[in-house]
């Protein structure tokens, strides 16, 4: 793809380093004790950490709490319609090879009315980020079941406890092609950061799905995975390759049959690196294609091109 | 011979064999796997390079292969403006091509009829009919293992003969188009072309024709030949369209495989998307990186499409959106003309969103209305919506090479770094996003959003902006309008009756109000064609009031209220009660003389 644009003359302003004060921008309107702070905040420390030159970011979504990400980021970025916040910041990436794309989204975004996009971005593997904060309700629209809610939640559209089946985050990721799949949860700073900043530094799409809890329609949904509150954080623990005989019980997170059965793990689950391969990006299939085309043009201008297609029609 | 289209009268013999004719109607009727599209497409290549002019007609099957398929030419000297009511020539190759197809020849026409298939009505003596053994002349001329491969050629060769076209022209067309299949079919291609053309088909008809030699077309470059689909597909590269996406639908398909690959070429990027939501996000990711971006599709599709292209009005985004109509509702009927999608896509968002909509007026207008969309969409920061239709998109006409290095348009993303007192929604001029790359000098870096927002793009519950939003996005639409030059009526300024049409209607109205000014009881009457359909250009309401009558004449349903889709808008826009409604949804473009019959029976009944 072209990466030719306007010369950019030499700019005024100074290329402060990125903090969480270059970064921070509207104030967040979510309630009060929500996990979507925490994740806002990871997200800070993990653009502090890349230092990517600030113009270069984009912070990107569709409908939903955790959608309303963009408005706190001071980057470049946008607010789209609900679940089609993928293909719209994929091609972003494959439009613009030089900008560092990051998309966030909610459970209901992701899994139910944007569905099909996400087993498309997948497969595809276009680079970029995209961060589930599944809460596992409707919470924007005031406690509606959401497509992990499970069975037996009540909810005002299920008041006597839902009775469909829940999406698996995990093996729907995996089965759809993602080349990084993650799982973290909002109230595990330190966990997140590092799922979040590995994300980012993967070619390809790449996914965390953060647990993220709703105070005000779920409380308490991911207590099992609260230590303080009595649950559990387990971790994954990934292959070392370093030959020894307990190395061959951790996870190797390029197999995919692995991945998939630590994803049926009873509630909680685990948490970390599920599934991590290099695969060609949609990137760099598609400028391979514009390079073979530019070749066998000659790297003829877009007239002359223009040209031979109106003198073929003589 | 006796034309039915009157602008064919009036031919006088050259010489003993050959006799003189303006143009003619041919249309070839068989199954879809006979190639006689690629026949209608070497006789309209022809024309195109000689001095005659041309406009086709064709319908192909929705089914997968096989089945009944249909190419109408007309070619000619002079202006050609439809493929003609009805057919001079027909050429049956079966004899469900006989049975279906007879009526559309005219009396006093003539059948050309393979003998091996087909058996005429021994009582219908209307027609001049011609039996010719189609199948087991090209077997025997081509040999091989082809079979009857190859019998389109070899009535083209029939065709050449009975018209004296131009020889050494069509040889070099086939070898051009078979050639590169290989020498043997390129071989087996002239064999069947040359025993059709040594048929002496002449003592069969009693003589030959030829064309009268047209006025030398006052052009600079030449002429090309094509489809408006094609058309459409190279203006839009040349208004500097680089990036899109789309999802496969008849007949839009045709522009997304050529622009997958053409794209490329030009450095840029066309995605097949999973669906018709993801192809206009794609296309809008596009856009908000700081390009030029296309996405189009079929009825169906552009309604799949209507939440996204509300918040690109919203976030006011450039964005150039097809939609080559097919007949609808629903699945509707897939391969038919219809111009039913003007209201939908007019209004087909929720909220108030004013829309930018174009139409192209025949196939040559196609790549014009894409460069007029390109221009539009990004001097007002707007999605472009362009009308075209199923008629259109499919028949090859003839047109003068457009001037290529005085409309090629090149468009890159602006990344100048942006004032400090950048606004990317000021209420006082029309939005100019900044893409991602763009430095920020006010250290502030802006969001664009489909939710009601300040002038720096923060989302706001005021009513009061909400209410100064809407105005400025109503007004900048206004302004484009008020830059749009007033339309030309072709005709008579003022009179009896207007006729005002959009889109494929062009031809066949414009013959009829040529017609209607004419002959013994001529008539008062203008033509309009609109390319602007919204914002509507200015000064339409006052042409309206020079006519006793203004008919709105569209392939479209006339609706609860009987009035077409253009005409309620019409009616809505100037409450002059003078415009009436012509309307048909027979899957057919107009004839020319339902165009006259529906006028008149307009302008008697009131």
């Amino acid at each position: 793809m072209s990466t030719e644009t306007s010369t950019a003359p030499a700019s005024p302003a100074v290329n402060l380093p990125l903090s969480k004060k270059t970064l921070t921008s509207d104030h967040p309107t979510w309630c009060p004790g929500c996990g979507d702070f925490a994740i806002l905040n990871v997200y800070y420390r993990v653009l502090e950490k890349l230092q990517y030159p600030q113009e270069s970011i984009v912070t990107f979504a569709g409908i939903g709490c955790s959608s309303r990400m963009p408005y706190f980021v001071n980057s470049h970025g946008g607010h789209y319609i609900h679940g089609r916040s993928l293909p719209f910041a994929a091609a972003i990436s494959l439009g613009r090879p030089d900008v560092h794309v990051f998309n966030f989204g909610g459970d209901g975004d992701g899994f139910s009315i944007g569905g099909n996009h996400l087993t498309h971005a997948a497969r595809k593997n276009t680079n970029m980020t995209y961060v589930i904060m599944d809460n596992s309700v409707y919470g924007l629209t005031k406690k509606q079941t959401s497509p992990t809610s499970p069975i037996g939640f009540k909810s005002k559209t299920d008041p006597t406890g839902a009775m469909d089946r829940p999406i698996n985050p995990m093996r729907t990721l995996l089965n759809s092609g993602a080349t990084f799949v993650a799982r973290s949860h909002a109230a595990q700073i330190g966990h997140m950061t590092e799922m979040m900043e590995r994300a980012a530094r993967h070619n390809g799409f790449s996914v965390v799905e953060i647990l993220s809890e709703c105070v005000e329609f779920y409380d308490g949904a991911f207590d099992a995975a609260v230590p303080r509150k009595g649950g559990a954080f387990q971790t994954i623990e990934l292959r070392k390759n370093d030959g020894t005989s307990e190395d061959t019980l951790r996870h190797d997170p390029t197999d995919e049959v692995a991945a998939f059965k630590l994803a049926g793990l009873e509630w909680p689950g685990k948490f970390g690196v599920f599934f991590e391969v290099k695969r060609p990006t949609k990137n760099e299939l598609e400028a391979g294609l514009v390079a073979r085309a530019r070749e066998k043009t000659k790297n003829a201008s877009d007239l002359d091109l223009l040209k031979g297609a109106f003198a073929r029609m003589r | 011979m006796v034309s039915p289209n009157p602008s064919l009268a009036g031919g006088t013999s050259a010489d003993s064999t050959h006799q003189l004719l303006p143009d003619v109607v041919i249309r070839l009727a068989g199954n879809s796997q006979d190639g006689i599209q690629s026949i209608g497409g070497f006789l309209a290549r022809l024309a195109g390079r000689s001095e005659q002019e041309v406009m086709t007609f064709m319908t192909i099957p929705s089914t997968i292969s096989g089945g009944p398929s249909i190419f109408q030419v007309r070619m000619g000297s002079g202006e050609i403006l439809t493929s003609g009511d009805s057919a001079d020539f027909l050429v049956a190759f079966y004899q469900h091509s006989y049975d279906a197809h007879i009526n559309a020849l005219r009396p006093g026409g003539v059948l050309i009829y393979d003998s091996d298939h087909v058996k005429p009505n021994p009582d219908d003596k209307r027609f001049t009919n011609v039996g010719i053994a189609i199948t087991s002349g090209t077997i025997e001329a081509a040999g091989g293992t082809g079979k009857d491969k190859g019998k389109n050629i070899f009535v083209l060769g029939l065709i050449a003969r009975i018209f004296d076209l131009n020889l050494d022209k069509l040889r070099q067309l086939i070898q051009e188009r078979i050639g590169s299949k290989g020498d043997d079919a390129a071989r087996a291609a002239l064999l069947a072309f040359d025993a059709g053309y040594a048929h002496p088909v002449e003592n069969l008809l009693g003589h030959l024709y030829r064309f009268t030699t047209g006025t030398p077309q006052q052009q600079v470059r030449p002429t090309v030949t094509t489809d408006g689909n094609t058309a459409l597909t190279y203006g839009l590269i040349a208004a500097g369209v680089r990036y899109g996406a789309a999802y496969p639908i008849t007949p839009w398909s045709s522009i997304m495989e050529v622009l997958r690959t053409e794209f490329t070429r030009y450095g840029g990027l066309f995605i097949q998307a999973e669906d018709e939501i993801a192809a206009i996000s794609h296309a809008l990711g596009f856009a908000y990186s700081g390009h030029l971006a296309v996405t189009g599709s079929s009825g169906p599709g552009l309604s799949l499409k209507m939440e996204a292209l509300g918040w690109a009005g919203m976030a006011e985004l450039p964005l150039i959106v097809i939609n080559v109509q097919r007949g609808g509702p629903s699945t509707g009927m897939p391969t038919s003309v219809e111009q039913s999608d003007l209201l939908q896509a007019l209004y087909g968002s929720h909220g108030d969103n004013p829309r930018v909509v174009l139409s192209p007026k025949n196939v040559e207008d196609c790549f014009y209305i894409a460069l007029e969309a390109g221009r539009i969409a990004l001097e007002y920061r707007t999605p472009v919506i362009i009308l075209s239709d199923q008629a259109i998109a499919t028949r090859i006409e003839a047109f003068e090479e457009p001037d290529l290095a005085k409309h090629l348009v090149q468009v890159k993303p602006d990344l100048t770094p942006r004032p400090a007192d950048f606004k990317p929604y000021p209420l006082d001029g029309i939005s100019r996003h900044a893409p991602p790359g763009t430095k920020m000098l006010s250290g502030k870096y802006p969001t664009v959003t489909g939710l009601e927002h300040d002038e720096l793009g923060h989302p706001t519950g005021s009513p009061v902006l909400h209410a100064k939003m809407n105005a400025k996005r109503r007004e900048k639409i206004k302004q484009l309008a008020a830059s749009l030059p007033v339309p030309e009526v072709y005709g008579d300024e003022s009179g009896e009756v207007l006729v005002v049409g959009w889109g494929c209607t062009y031809g066949p109205i414009r013959e009829g109000v040529m017609r209607l000014r004419s002959g013994d009881a001529p008539l008062q009457a203008g033509h309009m064609h609109l390319r602007h359909l919204s914002p509507l250009p200015p000064g339409i309401g006052e042409i309206f009031k020079r006519y006793k009558h203004v008919v709105a004449a569209e392939i479209n349903d006339e609706g609860l209220y009987g009035y077409g889709q253009l005409a309620s808008l019409l009616r809505a826009t100037y409450a002059n009660p003078a415009i009436r409604s012509l309307c048909k949804t027979d899957g057919l473009v107009y004839k020319v003389s339902e165009i006259i019959a529906g006028v008149k029976k307009i302008i008697a009944a009131v």
